[in-house]
């Protein structure tokens, strides 16, 4: 019976919202949020299936790479890792909303958990034998590496795209004014004489384990958000259509002000170290934190471009907002577009820019850091206007 | 179950939260006049008050607290940060994250306080940074003394070139006993054996402590309840008749030099977060600071005084950043109550108060005025502890004093969060060792001055037990 009770307060207050502004009928607005979510769900589906092509054209360069390590197939493989970074970034507006990327056993931690210790993995500066690539106890396959990722500390990474991009680019120099990433060389997956760093062969199977896990854990995604039979696609449809709009401004509400502006940049420009930037061996932080940026608008605006240029739009956030309130709808617009206007202007490399100015200066990256907590704020504000109350907290 | 997340209109919003909270509280308070008088009292399923947050997953410890303003609400995960970085020996490309060791038991913070939960015993013999560590040392004459060569605390990893000080197995002997129903329970307790020493042996007379992390939750509403509060509960001579004393521990306070009441620790050994952070990152992780500035080699300790170490100048972690980390363990927010509004979670918060539970785990408190975050003041809160010392008899001794607590005394740790232990933390070991298996054990190990409140528990006929454990899993 509270219950009962509970909701239809609920509604009751939708309904007060609804009628102090008076656009569309009620009606006509529950039209509108049902095509807001069908086009949601239609973008999250296009975006991790770009996802899991960009993870598939990787391993397929890993594979070249590791069969025949050079110069050439190292900076093949390293151009596809990057690739893959692009479309993958996008996705993580859809993170932090009850989906199935970070549910309850939701890859997510499996796919990109960062910051690694390396030495949980392989070799580094000062110590030759450490990590699960040189200890030959431990089998290279599949179930054991991902059974041993975050075992013992949440920084024991083994898996996902920064246990690849280590392997590839190797420990970035703490002198971040030389502006360049890891230097790992290729001969560290060359068997035999002309090989350098022990266990080159283990080192290329771990490498190839990572690109298989990518594409399993990315396949899991696109899986659920099938159209056509996805577990999850059929739960988030059928939920009432409040509740999917609030788990969309809740994920692009938290990963705006908490993921985004204090964990993965303000923690960095604190610390003014690169140990707390995101993709710090391959030096590609800026675009981790761009690609988050864009996928936050994305989201607000129904639209998604796709790898292949062709877009994904439809009704939006930004119209149910916008027949609400105009001009906060015109706000959040506004601060959107700042937030990605700043975190294009971040310098590169990220870890060097991190030195370069203050905490609670005028710098490009404390400047990102408040548009994105701005934005996270009105997102909030928004929420609220739809009769909506999200929270932008983060769960550690 | 059929659980139905609590609304942040409870949280968030004021006017709104108020009228719905009253709406569902007259609501459900209709439906179940036969649970009266304890029924669904006012905030109960907000046990951090302000400071509670609607997560009950995986993650349901790691939530920042609502409320927080300014620059703490960005530091917070600079605190975050440090809490979870695993930190490397000296010296190291990595300046501002070296200094381990030489002697430690964890490389991280979030080792043995994985997603800010509660740790454990090892799963198996050889299995480092779970969670559990041991304290040892002498009693004479009341006062614990360090070993001459081993210290106060038994470090079970090294970085490399330091000889590992031992390790240890533990083994567990299975007890059988009976509730009164005539339904058997087990009991396993532990026993430690020390192995592979490599400073020497040890005195026959070495006491063993085992402590294994708390869940981080709520420490800042801990610090902020007022001292008064507290003392108010103490009955040093049981003048009350009920079996139950209570006294605080007293402690220095190492900065002033100051003695004063301690609140963190299995044993009130801490008196603030500060310092128990402190503690914690010297013992543990051997990470200097201010408070704790040399690193715990004991005299005949040689490598371990040789290594290098990692202070730049200002510690091994800086001031700063120790004010961070202080900042993050103060302000992890303190999950929802789960079911309260059920009837047999109603019925079990009965019996827990009819059974004389709630004389040590005195369910609420209002916070007063944090020193440093407002968010944390004027709260009420239901931590169901009175961070008090109790005997809790033979059974969970282990022998060992820590400042005015006595060999047989622990403090009465917070219930809030312990329902979650399997989602957060992958397991259900409770207690100061991790040795009860489940709620109902953790129960049957009182002792001492719960030895009424476990005889009562005891007598319960099967569905009271039933009822009782869901109230404690709804917490």
């Amino acid at each position: 019976m509270p219950k009962i009770f509970r909701s239809s307060l609920l509604v009751l207050c939708a309904c007060l919202v609804a009628f102090t502004s008076c656009d569309r009928t009620e009606d006509e607005r529950n039209d509108l949020k049902d095509q807001i979510v069908a086009n949601y769900a239609a973008m999250v589906y296009a975006n991790y299936q770009d996802a899991l092509e960009g993870a598939q054209t990787l391993d397929v360069a890993l594979e070249a790479f590791v069969a025949s390590p050079s110069e050439a197939t190292l900076t093949a493989a390293k151009n596809a890792w990057l690739a893959s970074r692009e479309p993958y970034g996008v996705t993580e507006a859809y993170r932090f909303g009850e989906g199935p990327i970070d549910d309850a056993d939701g890859p997510e931690g499996l796919m990109n958990a960062w910051p690694l210790d390396e030495a949980y993995i392989d070799y580094v500066s000062g110590n030759a034998n450490v990590g699960i690539v040189n200890n030959t106890a431990i089998t290279i396959d599949m179930p054991t590496l991902e059974s041993l990722n975050e075992v013992g500390a949440e920084e024991n990474v083994s898996i996902g795209f920064h246990a690849i991009e280590f392997l590839l680019w190797g420990q970035d120099d703490p002198n971040t004014a030389l502006l360049t990433p890891g230097q790992r060389p290729f001969t560290d997956f060359v068997t035999g004489a002309n090989g350098t760093a022990a266990n080159q062969d283990r080192r290329g199977a771990y490498l190839l384990v990572c690109g298989d896990l990518l594409i399993k854990h990315l396949q899991s995604l696109v899986d659920e958000w099938n159209p056509n039979g996805g577990a999850y696609y059929a739960t988030f449809t059928a939920l009432d259509r409040d509740e999917a709009i609030r788990r969309m401004l809740t994920g692009i509400g938290i990963l705006s002000k908490s993921e985004l502006a204090g964990e993965r940049i303000f923690t960095a420009l604190d610390n003014a170290d690169q140990e707390d930037e995101h993709s710090c061996f391959a030096d590609n932080t800026h675009r981790d934190i761009v690609t988050n940026a864009i996928g936050i608008r994305n989201v607000y605006l129904g639209l998604y471009t796709r790898t292949n240029n062709t877009v994904v739009s439809g009704p939006s956030l930004r119209d149910l907002a916008n027949d609400i309130d105009a001009t906060l709808n015109a706000d959040l617009e506004a601060l959107l577009n700042s937030a990605v206007a700043a975190t294009e202007a971040i310098p590169v490399p990220f870890d060097f820019g991190l030195t370069q100015e203050a905490v609670g200066g005028s710098g490009p990256i404390q400047s990102s850091v408040t548009a994105l907590q701005a934005a996270g704020d009105k997102i909030a504000e928004v929420a609220s206007a739809m009769g909506i109350t999200i929270s932008t907290d983060l769960p550690e | 179950m059929n659980y139905e997340p609590i609304s942040f209109w409870y949280i968030r919003t004021k006017a709104g939260a108020l009228a719905l909270a009253l709406f569902v509280f007259i609501g459900l308070s209709g439906c179940r006049d036969a649970d009266a008088p304890l029924l669904i009292e006012e905030g109960e399923q907000l046990p951090g008050g302000q400071v509670s947050i609607n997560d009950i997953g995986p993650n349901a410890f790691g939530h920042q607290a609502p409320g927080l303003t300014g620059l703490a609400e960005l530091e917070f995960f600079v605190g975050n940060s440090f809490f979870n970085q695993n930190w490397v020996g000296s010296p190291a490309s990595t300046t501002a994250r070296d200094g381990l060791g030489p002697l430690f038991n964890a490389r991280a913070c979030s080792a043995c306080h994985f997603k800010d939960g509660r740790g454990r015993p090892p799963a198996h013999p050889g299995e480092k940074g779970a969670g559990l560590l041991l304290r040892i040392g002498y009693e004479e004459g009341g006062e614990l003394i360090a070993d001459p060569h081993y210290g106060l605390q038994l470090q079970d990893q090294a970085i490399g070139g330091v000889p590992v000080e031992a390790n240890y197995v533990i083994n567990y002997v299975e007890e059988t006993g009976y509730y009164a129903d005539g339904t058997a329970y087990h009991l396993r307790r532990p026993e430690y054996i020390i192995q592979n020493t490599e400073y020497g042996d040890f005195r026959s007379d070495l006491l063993i402590s085992p402590r294994v992390a708390n869940q981080v939750i709520g420490l800042g509403l801990l610090e902020a309840i007022p001292e008064e509060a507290l003392l108010s509960y103490e009955d040093p001579g049981d003048y009350d008749g009920d079996g139950v004393s209570g006294r605080a521990n007293w402690v220095p306070e190492v900065a002033t030099g100051k003695t004063v009441m301690g609140r963190f620790g299995w044993k009130a050994n801490q008196p603030d977060l500060r310092q128990q952070s402190a503690a914690a990152f010297i013992g543990d992780m051997g990470i200097t600071t201010s408070i704790f500035p040399n690193d715990n080699c004991t005299s005949t300790q040689m490598d371990c005084q040789a290594a290098p170490n990692g202070d730049d100048g200002e510690h091994e972690i800086s001031n700063d950043d120790l004010r961070k980390v202080v900042l993050y363990v103060s302000t992890l927010a303190v999950p929802v109550r789960r079911q309260y509004d059920q009837p047999e979670v109603i019925r079990g918060k009965r019996l827990f108060h009819n059974i004389g539970c709630t004389a040590c785990h005195v369910p609420t408190f209002k916070t007063g005025q944090h020193p440093t975050i407002d968010a944390l003041s004027d709260q009420k809160i239901w931590p169901y502890t009175d961070l008090l010392l109790h005997d809790m008899g033979p059974g969970l001794a282990d022998g060992m004093p820590d400042f005015e607590a006595d060999g047989n005394e622990w403090r009465t740790p917070p219930l809030w969060g312990i329902g979650l232990f399997q989602t957060v933390s992958g397991h259900t070991n409770y207690l100061h060792d991790g040795r009860a298996r489940n709620l109902a054990e953790a129960v049957l190990w009182h002792d001492g001055e719960a030895f009424n409140s476990r005889e009562g528990f005891r007598k319960l006929s099967k569905s009271e037990r039933d009822d009782l454990l869901a109230f404690l899993n709804s917490l």
